[in-house]
């Protein structure tokens, strides 16, 4: 069953003398009990806005959102059983540390010992015991960040909402702190949402992955499902890393299936069998569509394809090379060290079943074969 | 932590000297007026030594003025009170209402939100005289003419729209994510207003007050349309000091001493809240 159900939200802005601005639009989403959940996207892609009409500081300009089966839309935030860490910390200055947690946990009537405890342990978790007598001006941004996020977590709530939780941490703490927290969430079974523009952290932290872009949910499901069959170029380009290599094709139909022709020494068949009725109905339609190949599906070495190295960079485990190729810059990941160098012309091979096509609307109308 | 030369020393403590004098003559020009006679602060060349005489204050504070024509009384004293009831209350109410006016300016985005907050700031710019004829023969028909309260209100054109945009730049600098916080844990929007907004934007709320203590302390033609004697703040009593035998300089020089006290001390007590507010608040408001 759906702990939090957002359906059909918008939100739209609206400032005097300025056109309306469009935040989200028509945000469906469904998260379950227990799940933690990463809203992945660029900055003004209407993450944060989603966060907050779920925290109550926006208000939702059409649609509804519940959380445990309540309605909670229309409530003041204080009734919605919703615990945030903030981006900019928000910590209250004249309090310490300490009594910055332990504030979160005033409404809900426990005992001294019981606050003491709580801030105790959450404070253990995130690392910041040391400084629980400090003031906030006296910490830096990173620790301020862990206060904000101890905060947030310290507390009962049906659903936790973390606006970039660990931006402001150091790479090798990030990686500590992801862990634990995931090991926490997942140990008292809370349900999570937290914003990211960082593939990495989504990844690491998350169940499921919403990416979202204009204000529209582009699509929403775990990392292998976005890496694997993206479903649309947007999310087939912003996920992965190195991102995918996009290719504009001519299509012609031929024997059989159809030939996808990039330039004259680079074509692909793709047989009809392995294409839908309205990928096959997207190729009759239209003569150039584009392709997609992730780097790691690029052989170099052998293959009919020539590919013109401009850039090859070994990164300690495996070679990112980068080339060009019938007039189209292709990035190409190896596993393992490859003789080349700026100039040189190597063999490389691109397989017609690694190939997303996407339709001209943008959406993907056939998946990779998956490895 | 001074490197400076000698002559470099010197010559900056001339010059600060003389930025002192410049500003403090007037000053200390009166304080030495309050403690002649009227044939002493007349004579000429004036002299800055001379027999210090506590007689203006006694004429002030007994409210017998001695004249040539004969005596007078005067209530300077009662002025004084009254200067203190006025702006005391207008004050409070200003805060009571300004500071929750300018958290919401500062806070929420509402239809013609800035045109209000504008047109109170207005207020300022129209020159006082064209607002008090039409309001003096309201007043009149209301039964508001010479009453405490009546003054109180229209002091609100003075200390109104200082506190509401001071206090509004105060707000507008505390992250509303830190009342989110607070909300989110449990408490109404008013609770974080009370609890976590005013108390942060504190020294802005209290340097928009003492300033605003100042300006309806120093006013004069309010009160002088409006109240009759034993309404008048000092600035309108000391109009008694003009008499038909002549200008009482000393007493004069007295009145202003005891006025100008109390509003100085507050000043040089609060100076560095009153600094802070008028750079930080007013300037972005």
């Amino acid at each position: 069953m759906g702990m939090l159900e957002i359906r059909n939200v918008d939100k739209i802005y609206h400032s005097r003398g300025k056109p309306p601005v469009h935040a989200v639009r028509a945000l469906d989403m469904d998260i379950r009990s227990g799940e933690i959940v990463a809203l992945l996207g660029s900055s003004g892609c209407g993450k944060t806005s989603t966060l907050r009409m779920i925290a109550g500081f926006e208000s939702v300009s059409a649609g509804s959102i519940a959380l445990a089966r309540r309605p909670i839309h229309d409530l003041p935030p204080a009734k919605r059983g919703v615990a945030m860490a903030f981006e900019g910390y928000s910590l209250y200055p004249p309090l310490t540390v300490r009594e910055n947690i332990a504030f979160a946990l005033k409404a809900q009537q426990l005992s001294r010992a019981e606050i003491t405890q709580r801030v105790d342990r959450i404070a253990r978790l995130v690392e910041i015991e040391d400084i629980l007598d400090h003031h906030p001006r006296a910490l830096s941004g990173g620790q301020q960040q862990r206060v904000s996020l101890a905060r947030a977590l310290v507390r009962d709530a049906d659903l936790y909402l973390l606006d970039e939780p660990m931006g402001q941490l150091e790479p090798q703490l990030r990686a500590v702190l992801r862990g634990r927290i995931k090991g926490l969430l997942a140990e008292r079974g809370m349900t999570a949402i937290f914003v990211t523009h960082d593939q990495t952290e989504a990844s690491a932290l998350a169940d499921r992955i919403a990416v979202m872009e204009d204000g529209v949910l582009q699509q929403f499901g775990g990392e292998r499902e976005l890496k694997d069959r993206p479903a649309n170029l947007f999310v087939a380009s912003f996920i992965g890393e190195p991102p995918m290599n996009l290719l504009d094709t001519a299509v012609t139909q031929e024997d059989g299936g159809f030939r996808l022709a990039v330039g004259a020494d680079l074509a692909f068949h793709v047989p009809r069998q392995t294409l839908d009725v309205a990928a096959q109905q997207a190729l009759v339609q239209s003569d150039r569509i584009k392709v997609g190949i992730r780097p790691q599906r690029i052989a170099i070495g052998s293959g009919e394809a020539r590919l013109r190295v401009i850039s090859n960079q070994w990164l300690g485990d495996q070679s990112h090379i980068a080339g060009e190729c019938a007039g189209h810059l292709l990035v190409a990941v190896t596993s393992g060290k490859v003789a080349a160098r700026p100039g040189d012309l190597v063999p490389c091979a691109l397989e017609s079943r690694h190939l997303h096509i996407f339709g001209a609307d943008g959406v993907c109308v056939r998946h990779a074969e998956a490895r | 932590m001074d490197h400076s030369s000698l002559a470099g020393r010197i010559f900056r403590g001339i010059a600060l000297a003389m930025v002192l004098v410049f500003f403090m003559f007037p000053i200390v020009w009166i304080l030495l007026m309050s403690f002649q006679s009227n044939e002493q602060i007349l004579r000429i060349p004036p002299r800055i030594l001379f027999e210090p005489t506590l007689a203006n204050y006694e004429a002030l504070i007994s409210g017998q003025l001695k004249t040539a024509a004969g005596n007078l009384q005067i209530s300077f004293m009662r002025n004084l009170m009254n200067s203190f009831i006025l702006s005391s209350a207008s004050v409070i109410l200003a805060l009571l209402l300004g500071v929750p006016a300018a958290y919401a300016f500062a806070r929420f985005k509402f239809r013609l939100g800035e045109t209000i907050a504008f047109t109170l700031l207005s207020f300022r710019f129209a020159p006082p005289l064209l607002v008090l004829l039409p309001l003096s023969l309201y007043y009149q028909q209301l039964g508001l003419n010479d009453t405490y309260f009546g003054i109180v209100w229209v002091y609100q054109l003075i200390a109104l729209p200082l506190i509401l945009w001071i206090v509004r730049g105060y707000f507008e600098d505390i992250s509303p994510d830190i009342e989110h916080a607070y909300r989110l844990a449990g408490h109404s929007w008013r609770e974080a207003f009370t609890r976590i907004a005013v108390p942060l934007a504190g020294p802005g709320i209290a340097a928009a007050g003492l300033l605003s203590f100042i300006f309806c302390w120093n006013n004069f033609v309010f009160a002088l349309i409006l109240a009759s004697a034993d309404k008048q703040p000092v600035t309108v009593g000391a109009l008694a000091f003009v008499t038909a035998s002549g200008i009482q300089y000393g007493q004069i020089a007295a009145a202003i001493v005891l006025s100008v006290t109390p509003t100085l001390l507050l000043a040089l007590y609060a100076q560095r809240y009153l600094v802070e507010g008028l750079s930080l608040g007013a300037v972005k408001g």
